[in-house]
């Protein structure tokens, strides 16, 4: 005998010990993925959460005769370089809509500029040494402080960091998605019920079917391209608009929709189909008031997963225009707009260092949409699950 | 009158004339019953008869004419185009309440519509994928025309600085050139980093939680997983480009190598973290489908737990493994956002990941969002370079579909 007892139980040791490895390797990996997503969340917020913030400083405001054409004269001399320029730039226009301001005075917390802002959080800025002295010793007095940034939600986007707002981007955000999910839905829907519940398994189905996978599967840029070409070159639909953005969407969400409703409708028992047909319902009628309210749960999951998934998408958006610069909330779906992730990608682009806290700040918001969205789809599923 | 308001007009017209054929059709039909008649259907069926029969023909009729008028630049006005549309559906109302009567399946009739109206509906997928590969291909020969296609396939210089000028009225963009080589060199880089980061992590993960995970584990893991692939790709871009390009940046220099700000790693790993749950999710249904009485019988042939999923698992699993890394694959190849914003755009043909390069879908934006017009030859080479990208990714999926199916028949699946 070559092997002695002690060599075989050596060798088990070693392959146990092997066998060992590959769990804890294994588990390692699972990790890595979570820690990865732990950083990812911790670096977003510390970037992203100051943007809530903004720095505003507390100060009078004298509405004298000079103020009505220069709106500079209405401020405090040292205090004019802290003062971001859109506060100083409505005084002259707010003179002229209510004269009777002329000659009085008021005292209140405006908004400083976005350096003053940079400061206070610490970070890079290009203040003077002077400007930072005057900054402290008006914290002391109370006078100028963060607070919460009401800015930042209710306007449109701005060149001036300090002004940048989501309004017109979260804005052109629903009106892109409702073009999106008035298409996607009820085509994606009569083409699940077509394909599950009517269509002969001939060569027409199957090449519709191969085409769906393939159609989820192509990259998102490409659909980009197809709106460039065909919707906004071909047919003439305004470059920008939400119109375009939403078909672009729509198509790319038209397979997700699909392939969800198929699940859905799959999973509804064929019991339900025969006890209707046996009454003697016609096909239409046993998918319209049997088959479809019990998979409706389904399809909204589905759905909804697809409309969030379109929600986050860029590059096709970027291909038909909708990165444009949108100061104002835009009123109709002809008219150039922009949504969130390309506000994001625009703000990204910026040099100045504020925005890189819009930027983030962007981000917390649209990730908190897009992960309420997915919740809500989960529980969703969850409630309305059901064991056949 | 504007278009948008005659539009809407129409719209109200239709509307008008689809709920007058409705009660009409249904105040015959119960008429009829009324009578004591017997009838072949419920007086409702004949109602949406009518009102299928009314709207049916005049919304196809405006769309024919519609893409008539747009194909062949013909000059009908609109206005005469909705009016025909609406003469159309006035016949088919007054034609669809002729017919009416007791012995009129009305149920068929409407099945047949709806049937029909469902297939349409199905068809819009076979159109989109023409529309892509008819918009990408006629600007992509367009393209080919000014520039030949073989130096587009194998020249090693992307320079389509002359073509700009060019179109600004200055030289003739004899200089402009167009080889791709370098793009899809700097594509496959960061693709093959990003396989790197997400083939182990994602197949590694799948073992875990398939294998070894309680019950518990697995619940939880799985969900937060699919968090990371619902992350939107412009956030992974200003991730890489804000956070982890520096960090790779400092780490490089820390052993004393150089590494660009747009360098290839930060977008190569942060696309392979993006990719991970679509390799763990699919080699977790895959490994999850492969028959335990192959587990048992290696573990009753004396092997231990590691070697039973590495000699026996893994390799029955092995065609949807490969499935699912080709699926992971094409997404890499074309993933934009992460790339427009953290790599570079300097066409690069190099070996080292720590330089900056660029990749296709980068320089299609590039070639789409700047002021050309949209003749330009570097305009057009968008199409040419999404032309490739489209065959390149729809062959590994095809390859990816062919590999699936394979493991579904040979272990006779059907939740795959």
């Amino acid at each position: 005998m070559n092997h002695s007892f002690d060599d075989i139980s050596q060798q088990l040791k070693r392959r146990h010990r092997k066998s060992a490895r590959l769990k804890w390797v294994s588990m390692g990996s699972l990790g890595l993925a979570g820690l990865f997503l732990v950083f990812f969340f911790a670096d977003m917020l510390s970037k992203g959460l100051p943007a809530f913030q903004q720095a505003y400083i507390y100060t009078e405001i004298n509405y004298n005769q000079e103020a009505a054409s220069d709106g500079r004269r209405a401020f405090d001399e040292e205090l004019l370089p802290l003062i971001s320029r859109t506060v100083v730039r409505v005084i002259p226009n707010e003179l002229r809509n209510n004269p009777d301001l002329i000659g009085t005075s008021e005292t209140r917390w405006v908004l400083a500029k976005s350096e003053v802002d940079q400061y206070l959080k610490g970070h890079r800025n290009r203040l003077s040494e002077d400007e930072q002295e005057a900054i402290e010793t008006r914290v002391e007095a109370g006078q100028v402080d963060l607070r919460f940034n009401t800015t930042f939600f209710g306007t449109g986007d701005s060149k001036i960091a300090g002004n940048a707002g989501l309004l017109s981007a979260v804005v052109g955000t629903v009106m892109t998605m409702i073009v999106t999910l008035a298409i996607s839905f009820p085509i994606g829907v009569m083409t699940a019920i077509y394909l599950e519940e009517f269509a002969p398994d001939n060569r027409f189905t199957q090449a519709i079917e191969i085409n769906i996978n393939n159609l989820a599967a192509i990259p998102s840029i490409l659909f980009g391209l197809l709106g460039l070409a065909i919707f906004i070159n071909f047919f003439g639909v305004p470059r920008s608009s939400p119109l375009a953005g939403g078909m672009t969407l729509a198509l790319m969400t038209l397979p997700v929709i699909i392939i969800a409703t198929r699940t859905a409708l799959r999973s509804v028992p064929d019991s339900i189909r025969h006890a209707a047909f046996g009454v003697g319902c016609s096909r239409w009628q046993v998918v319209r008031d049997h088959v479809l309210p019990l998979a409706m749960p389904g399809i909204m999951t589905g759905s909804i997963i697809g409309l969030a998934q379109a929600m986050g998408e860029t590059a096709p958006l970027i291909i038909v225009g909708m990165v444009a610069f949108i100061p104002d909330v835009s009123a109709s779906f002809t008219q150039a707009a922009t949504v969130l992730p390309a506000q994001i990608f625009t703000w990204a682009g910026e040099p100045e260092q504020a925005f890189v806290e819009k930027t983030a700040g962007g981000i917390l918001v649209l990730l908190t949409i897009l992960i309420s969205l997915n919740a809500f789809a989960v529980v969703l599923r969850k409630k309305f699950e059901r064991r056949w | 009158m504007q278009t948008n308001q005659l539009l809407l007009m129409f719209c109200g017209a239709l509307l008008l004339l689809g709920l007058l054929a409705f009660f009409a059709g249904r105040s015959k039909a119960a008429r009829l019953r009324g009578a004591g008649t017997v009838m072949f259907a419920q007086p409702e069926q004949y109602a949406w008869f009518t009102v299928l029969s009314t709207a049916g023909p005049a919304v196809l009729v405006g769309a024919l004419g519609a893409l008539v008028l747009l194909l062949l630049g013909a000059d009908i006005p609109t206005l005469y185009l909705l009016a025909a549309s609406l003469v159309v559906a006035a016949i088919g109302l007054t034609v669809s309440l002729a017919q009416v009567r007791p012995d009129f399946h009305a149920r068929q009739a409407i099945e047949r519509v709806i049937r029909l109206t469902l297939a349409g509906a199905a068809l819009i997928s076979i159109f989109t994928t023409f529309g892509i590969l008819f918009s990408i291909i006629s600007e992509a020969l367009r393209f080919f025309q000014m520039h030949s296609f073989w130096e587009f396939i194998t020249g090693t210089t992307w320079n389509p600085g002359a073509s700009f000028l060019a179109s600004a009225g200055r030289g003739d963009g004899s200089g402009a050139e167009f080889g791709s080589v370098p793009l899809f060199a700097g594509t496959f880089m960061i693709t093959a980093i990003a396989m790197l980061v997400a083939v182990p992590i994602g197949l590694l993960s799948a073992i875990y939680m398939s294998e070894y995970a309680p019950r518990n584990v697995r619940t939880i893991a799985k969900p937060v997983l699919e968090v990371l692939a619902g992350i939107p790709t412009v956030v992974y871009g200003f991730f890489a480009a804000i956070t982890v390009a520096p960090l790779i940046v400092n780490i490089a220099g820390f052993f004393g190598l150089d590494a660009s700000y747009n360098n290839a790693v930060a977008p190569g790993v942060v696309m392979g973290v993006m990719i991970i749950p679509f390799i763990s999710s699919l080699s977790d249904d895959v490994i999850n489908s492969v028959p335990d009485s192959m587990r048992q019988g290696s573990l009753a042939l004396g092997m231990t737990k590691g070697e039973t999923i590495r000699d026996v698992v893994v390799p029955a699993a092995l065609p949807g493994i490969i499935s699912a890394a080709l699926l992971g694959m094409s997404r890499a190849l074309g993933e934009t956002m992460i790339v427009v914003m953290a790599a570079g755009m300097r066409p690069n043909l190099t070996a080292n990941p720590l330089e900056d390069m660029t990749t296709v879908t980068v320089r299609i934006v590039a070639a789409l969002t700047g002021d050309q017009e949209f003749e330009s030859a570097e305009t057009l080479s968008a199409f040419a370079l999404g032309l490739v990208l489209f065959i390149v990714t729809l062959s590994l999926n095809l390859v990816s579909v062919l590999m699936i199916r394979r493991f579904r028949e040979k272990y006779r699946v059907n939740n795959l």
